[in-house]
C-alpha cells in the first residue's frame, strides 16, 4: 500500500465498506494511467455507491480516475494525481430497451458490443461506430465524445443521448435530460458531460435514441492521385443528393489517396445510389470494397509503440490542403504517415519516426497548419515523455475561464481527474 | 431610471437605439404569452457586437437586470422583462455574415430571421431544417435560446444538432467565442448548454450554423382512421418496419373541423387523419411509400390520399400548420400545452385526456407529432361561463402532469420562461436543479441575465397554465402555430 494510504488507512476501510471488501484493490503497475500509479482499484455496483465513493475521496482530498472499457487511458494530459481508479465493471447492464419508442437505458459500464447485440434483437442499432465497441464502454464513449464514421449520417454521438444520469463529486446523483426525443425542459447538461472527460461527475448511465439497422450495405472505394482530387471528389459528393452513411479519405503516400463512400437502404436504392456515385465521380472509378475499411480509424491505434495519434478539426473543403502538407513536411523528416479523414472535417493522423525529436518537429508544423486554416489539433495518443514537452489539447479560445469557473462548481476539490482536461482542469 | 443614466445609455446606441416613451415601451411588455406583462425601464437596440458589451458592461457596473429580444414569438414569457429591468433587442442585428456552400456553414447576427437562412441558401439546393411555424418572424437567437423544433424534427433534429459557433456577450459584458465553424473543438461543450438556456447564460452576437442538402424526393401521404389510436398504432408499425419518415403527423377530429374552416385542405372527413412524409433518394422514396399504405390500412384506415404534386403537398402542410390557429374559429378561448410522451404511450394517454376532459366537460382538440411524441392538446373553453376557465386551467395541467408520470417531458417546443417554472420540480429533482443553477451561475454570477426565469421561486405556489391570447403576428396573418 502507498504512502498516502498508510496515512490515511481510514480510507480503504471506509470505501470497502461502501462498495464491499471484494470490490476494492489494491491497484497492479498495469492500472497505471499514463505512468502515474494509483492505490486503489474500486467497482462500486450502483450510481448510489459512485456517488458516495465521490463524496468520501472528495472530503478526504483522494482523486479518482473514472474507467470504462480503459480503451482511451492515453488521451488528455499526465493526471496530476491517482489515488483510486473508479472502475464502471459492474454498472454494465442494458436496463430497458423500449424499442416501440426506439430509445434505450443502459448503465455507463457497458460495452458497446453488448448494447448493439440486445438491440440487434429488434433490429434497432446505435447509429455510431466508436474504436474498439468490444472493449469501449457506453461512459467511456460519452465521456471522450468519440464518434465514428456513421456520424455523417446521423450525427455526433451527443446527438443520439436523450439523457444522463451522473454522480457529483458531492455525493449527489442528477439526472439530465430524459427518455422522450424531444425536451426542453431545463438547460441540456447531458451536452456538458458529454466530452467532458469525467471532470465534472461520473456518467452512471444513458438514454439513447435508436435507428433502425440497415436491410442492406455496400461500401465503394477510389483511389486517386492527388490530394486535391480526392478532396474535390469529396466536395461533389457532399454537394450531391446521394444519402451515404460514410465519407472517407485514406491516406499513406501523397501520390494514393482513397476515397470510401458507404450507402445504407433497401437493396433496390443501393443500385441506384451507385450508378449516381459512378455519374459524380467521371474518370474516377469506384468499385465495390470491404467493410473493413470504416475501421481504418481504429487501425490507427494498434500497436502505438512511440507513434503519434492527432485528431485534426478542420472544414470538409480543407482536408486536402491539410493532407497535402502533412506529406510535404513528413517527406523530408522521414516521417511515415496515415491519415484518415472523415467527410465531416475530422481527421486523424498516425506518425511515426524514429526519434522524439523527429515526431516533434512534424507536428510542431501541422499544428500551425491547423491553426493556419483555423482549425484545432488535439493529441489522442503519444508517448508519455513528450506530454512533458506539449499540451495535447493545445491552447484554447477565450472560453477557458468560464470552464474553469464551471469545473470550480462541479468538483471545486478537483477530485475527478484532476489536470488531464484543457487549461489545467 | 435617472437620467444620468438613460444619457449613458443613449451615447452607447444613440437616439435610433434607445426606446423609452411610455406607449413604445408597451410593446416590449410581453411576448407571444400575453398574459404576464411587465413594462420595461428603457429598451435599447444595438447594432454591433460592441455596442452589446458596452450597454450589458454598464448594466453589470449598475446591477440592472436585462434580458435579449428577438421577434417576441416565444411562448413561455422567456422575453419578460423584470421590473426595473431593461430589454436588449437584437433585431437591428440582422445581417447574414457569411454563405459557405461547399461547407454547409453559414454565419448569421442575431437578428436574422429562421426563413431567411434557407432563403440564403435555397438556390444552391440547401435548407436550414429546424422549421418552427413562426419562422417567418421568429429570429435565430430565440431558436438558440428556446432549442426549437418544428415539423421535421422527427428526422433532422431540433435546433441543437444544427448550431457550431456561439459569440455571446456574458453578464460582466466579456465576449466569448464558443465552439466554432469546425467539429469537436477542445474543452468543455458550452455551445451544448447555450442552445436552450432560454436567455439566461448572456447574449448571442453572432451564431454559426449548419445548412443541409435538399432531399432528391419528398413524398406526402394522407390515411385516415377512426381513431387516434388507430392512427398511433400505424406510426409505431411504420417505424417498426425500419421507416424513418421526415415527419409523421396526427390531427384528430376537432382540429381537422379547425383546420377545415380556416384553410379548405380538403382532408379525408374522419375521426383522426395521419400523415407520412417521406424523403431522400427517389428510387428509396417511391419503394417505401408503396409500403406505407399497406400498413396504414393493416391499422384500420380507410382512405389513402398520396399528395400529387408539389401543390398539393403544400396544401396539406397548410393545412396542418394552420390547425393549431384556426381553433380559434371552433372555440372563443384555449389553452395551449407543448408535452411529450414516449410514442407507445400515445393511446393510452389520449385515453385519459378523453376521460378527464369528459369528466370536466371541456373539448380538447390533438394536434401533435406522434412521431416523437410531442403533444399539443389544445384545450377549448368559454371564459364567459362561469367555472370553466378554472376547469380549463386544472385539465392543462392534469395533462402536463400526465406526461410527466408516462415518462415525458413538459415542453418540448416552448420553453420553461415563466410559464411553467414552477412545474419543474415536477420533472427534476432539488440536486437535479441545483446542478442546472450551478451551471447558470458559473455563467452569471450575478443574477442579472434573465432573472427569475426557469427555476420555481422559493416561495411560490403551483402556479396555473395561462390562457392563450392570438398574438399581433398570428392576427396580421404573419405565422400559424404549430
Ligand atoms: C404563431 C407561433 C408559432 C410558433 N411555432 C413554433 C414551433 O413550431 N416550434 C417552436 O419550437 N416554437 C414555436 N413558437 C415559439 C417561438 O416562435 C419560438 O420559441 C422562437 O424561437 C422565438 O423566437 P423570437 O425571436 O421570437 O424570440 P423571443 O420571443 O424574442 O425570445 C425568446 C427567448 O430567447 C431569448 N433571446 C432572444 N434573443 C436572444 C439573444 N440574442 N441572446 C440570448 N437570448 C436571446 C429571450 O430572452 C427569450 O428568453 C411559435 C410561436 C408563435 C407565436
Amino acid at each position: 500500500m502507498s504512502q498516502a494510504l498508510v496515512q490515511n488507512n481510514e480510507a480503504w476501510i471506509e470505501l470497502s465498506a461502501v462498495v464491499g471488501p471484494e470490490h476494492l484493490r489494491p491497484a497492479t503497475p498495469e492500472d497505471a494511467v499514463e505512468a502515474v500509479q494509483p492505490t486503489g482499484v474500486i467497482a462500486p455496483g450502483t450510481a448510489q455507491e459512485v456517488a458516495q465513493v465521490l463524496r468520501y475521496c472528495n472530503s478526504a482530498g483522494l482523486t479518482i480516475i473514472p474507467r470504462g472499457g480503459g480503451t482511451q487511458l492515453g488521451l488528455g494530459n499526465r493526471p496530476s494525481r491517482a489515488d483510486f481508479i473508479l472502475s464502471l465493471e459492474r454498472l454494465n447492464r442494458v436496463i430497458e430497451h423500449a424499442w416501440g419508442d426506439m430509445t434505450v437505458t443502459v448503465e455507463a459500464g457497458c460495452t458497446i458490443d453488448k448494447l448493439q447485440g440486445v438491440l440487434r434483437e429488434h433490429g434497432q442499432q446505435l447509429a455510431a461506430d466508436p474504436m474498439q465497441p468490444e472493449r469501449a464502454t457506453v461512459g467511456g464513449v460519452l465521456a471522450t465524445a468519440e464518434s465514428g464514421t456513421l456520424r455523417i449520417r446521423y450525427g455526433a454521438i451527443r446527438d443520439l443521448v436523450l439523457g444522463v444520469e451522473m454522480a457529483l463529486p458531492d455525493g449527489s446523483v442528477i439526472k439530465a435530460g430524459g427518455k422522450v426525443v424531444k425536451n426542453v425542459a431545463g438547460y441540456d447538461l447531458t451536452k456538458l458531460a458529454i466530452g467532458s472527460l469525467g471532470t465534472l461527475g461520473v456518467i452512471t448511465r444513458a438514454v439513447f435514441r435508436l435507428h433502425p439497422v440497415p436491410v442492406a450495405t455496400a461500401s465503394y472505394v477510389a483511389t486517386l492521385p492527388t490530394a486535391s482530387e480526392a478532396s474535390k471528389l469529396v466536395l461533389a459528393i457532399l454537394d450531391s443528393h446521394l444519402v451515404y452513411t460514410g465519407l472517407q479519405i485514406h491516406a499513406r503516400r501523397a501520390d494514393q489517396i482513397f476515397v470510401h463512400v458507404r450507402f445504407e437502404g433497401i437493396p433496390e436504392s443501393l443500385q441506384d445510389q451507385y450508378v449516381k456515385l459512378v455519374r459524380i465521380a467521371g474518370e474516377h472509378k469506384f468499385v465495390e470494397c470491404a467493410g473493413d475499411v470504416w475501421t481504418a480509424r481504429q487501425k490507427l491505434f494498434v500497436n502505438p509503440g512511440s507513434a503519434v495519434i492527432c485528431k485534426c478539426c478542420v472544414l470538409p473543403s480543407q482536408i486536402g490542403s491539410l493532407c497535402h502538407a502533412l506529406f510535404q513536411q513528413a517527406a523530408p523528416a522521414e516521417v511515415a504517415v496515415t491519415l484518415v479523414a472523415q467527410g465531416t472535417g475530422l481527421a486523424e493522423v498516425r506518425l511515426d519516426a524514429a526519434g522524439q525529436q523527429l515526431l516533434m518537429t512534424v507536428l510542431r508544423a501541422l499544428r500551425s497548419e491547423v491553426d493556419r486554416l483555423e482549425g484545432t489539433m488535439t493529441v489522442s495518443q503519444c508517448p508519455v515523455a513528450m506530454k512533458d514537452e506539449l499540451d495535447v489539447w493545445g491552447t484554447l479560445k477565450d472560453a477557458l475561464p468560464l470552464m474553469q469557473r464551471i469545473k470550480q462548481k462541479f468538483d471545486p476539490g478537483q477530485t475527478l481527474n484532476p489536470g488531464r482536461f484543457v487549461g489545467g482542469i | 431610471m435617472n437620467a444620468r443614466l438613460v444619457s449613458e445609455f443613449r451615447s452607447i446606441v444613440g437616439d435610433a437605439g434607445l426606446v423609452s416613451g411610455p406607449e413604445q415601451l408597451r410593446t416590449y411588455e410581453c411576448d407571444g404569452l400575453t398574459l404576464f406583462r411587465v413594462v420595461p425601464e428603457l429598451v435599447l437596440l444595438p447594432a454591433t457586437a460592441q455596442e452589446v458589451q458596452a450597454i450589458v458592461k454598464l448594466c453589470h457596473r449598475e446591477r440592472i437586470p436585462f434580458v435579449a429580444r428577438g421577434s417576441g414569438t416565444g411562448l413561455s414569457g422567456g422575453a419578460l422583462p423584470v421590473k426595473g429591468g431593461i430589454v436588449i433587442g437584437v433585431s437591428r442585428m440582422n445581417r447574414i455574415l457569411e454563405v459557405d456552400v461547399p461547407n454547409a456553414r453559414v454565419v448569421v447576427e442575431p437578428g436574422v430571421t429562421n426563413s431567411a437562412i434557407t432563403a440564403a441558401v435555397s438556390p444552391h439546393g440547401y435548407f436550414y431544417a429546424p422549421d418552427p411555424s413562426s419562422q417567418v418572424v421568429c429570429t435565430v437567437a430565440g431558436n438558440v435560446a428556446e432549442n426549437s423544433g418544428g415539423a421535421h424534427c422527427f428526422k433532422y433534429g431540433v435546433t441543437t444538432t444544427y448550431i457550431l459557433g456561439l459569440e455571446v456577450v456574458v453578464s460582466d459584458g466579456s465576449l466569448l467565442r464558443l465552439g466554432g465553424a469546425s467539429l469537436d473543438q477542445p474543452g468543455y461543450d458550452l455551445v451544448g448548454p447555450f442552445v436552450g438556456s432560454e436567455g439566461t447564460f448572456g447574449i448571442v452576437t453572432k451564431i454559426t450554423l449548419r445548412v443541409i442538402k435538399k432531399p432528391e424526393t419528398t413524398q406526402t401521404l394522407m390515411a385516415a382512421f377512426n381513431s387516434s389510436s388507430e392512427a398511433g398504432a400505424a406510426v409505431s408499425a411504420i417505424i417498426a418496419a425500419g421507416m424513418f419518415p421526415a415527419a409523421l403527423e396526427i390531427m384528430d377530429r376537432l382540429a381537422l373541423e379547425a383546420a377545415e374552416a380556416a384553410v379548405h385542405p380538403n382532408y379525408p372527413n374522419c375521426q383522426s387523419l395521419l400523415l407520412v412524409e417521406l424523403d431522400g433518394s427517389t428510387r428509396e422514396v417511391e419503394l417505401l411509400m408503396e409500403k406505407v399504405g399497406p400498413i396504414c390500412q393493416s391499422c384500420g384506415a380507410w382512405e389513402l390520399r398520396l399528395a400529387k404534386s408539389e401543390a398539393e403537398r403544400m396544401a396539406v402542410w397548410k393545412g396542418r400548420k394552420a390547425a393549431f390557429a384556426a381553433v380559434g374559429r371552433i372555440s372563443p378561448n384555449y389553452l395551449v400545452q407543448d408535452g411529450v410522451i414516449p410514442r407507445t404511450a400515445l393511446p393510452r394517454v389520449l385515453g385519459e385526456i378523453d376521460r378527464r376532459s369528459a369528466e370536466k366537460g371541456l373539448r380538447v382538440a390533438n394536434v401533435f407529432h406522434a412521431g416523437d411524441g410531442n403533444l399539443h392538446p389544445l384545450v377549448l373553453y368559454d371564459r364567459r361561463i362561469a367555472g370553466q376557465e378554472e376547469r380549463a386551467m386544472e385539465l392543462a395541467e392534469d395533462i402536463l402532469r400526465l406526461c410527466v408520470e408516462a415518462g415525458g417531458s413538459i415542453t418540448g417546443e416552448h420553453g420553461i420562461g415563466e410559464e411553467k417554472k414552477q412545474f419543474m420540480p415536477v420533472m427534476f429533482s432539488a440536486a437535479d436543479l441545483d446542478a442546472m443553477q450551478r451551471l447558470r451561475s458559473a455563467f452569471d454570477p450575478y443574477d442579472l441575465c434573465n432573472p427569475t426565469k426557469m427555476f420555481p421561486g422559493t416561495d411560490a405556489k403551483l402556479q396555473r397554465p395561462v390562457a392563450y391570447e392570438p398574438h399581433p403576428i398570428e392576427i396580421a396573418g404573419l405565422a400559424q402555430r404549430y
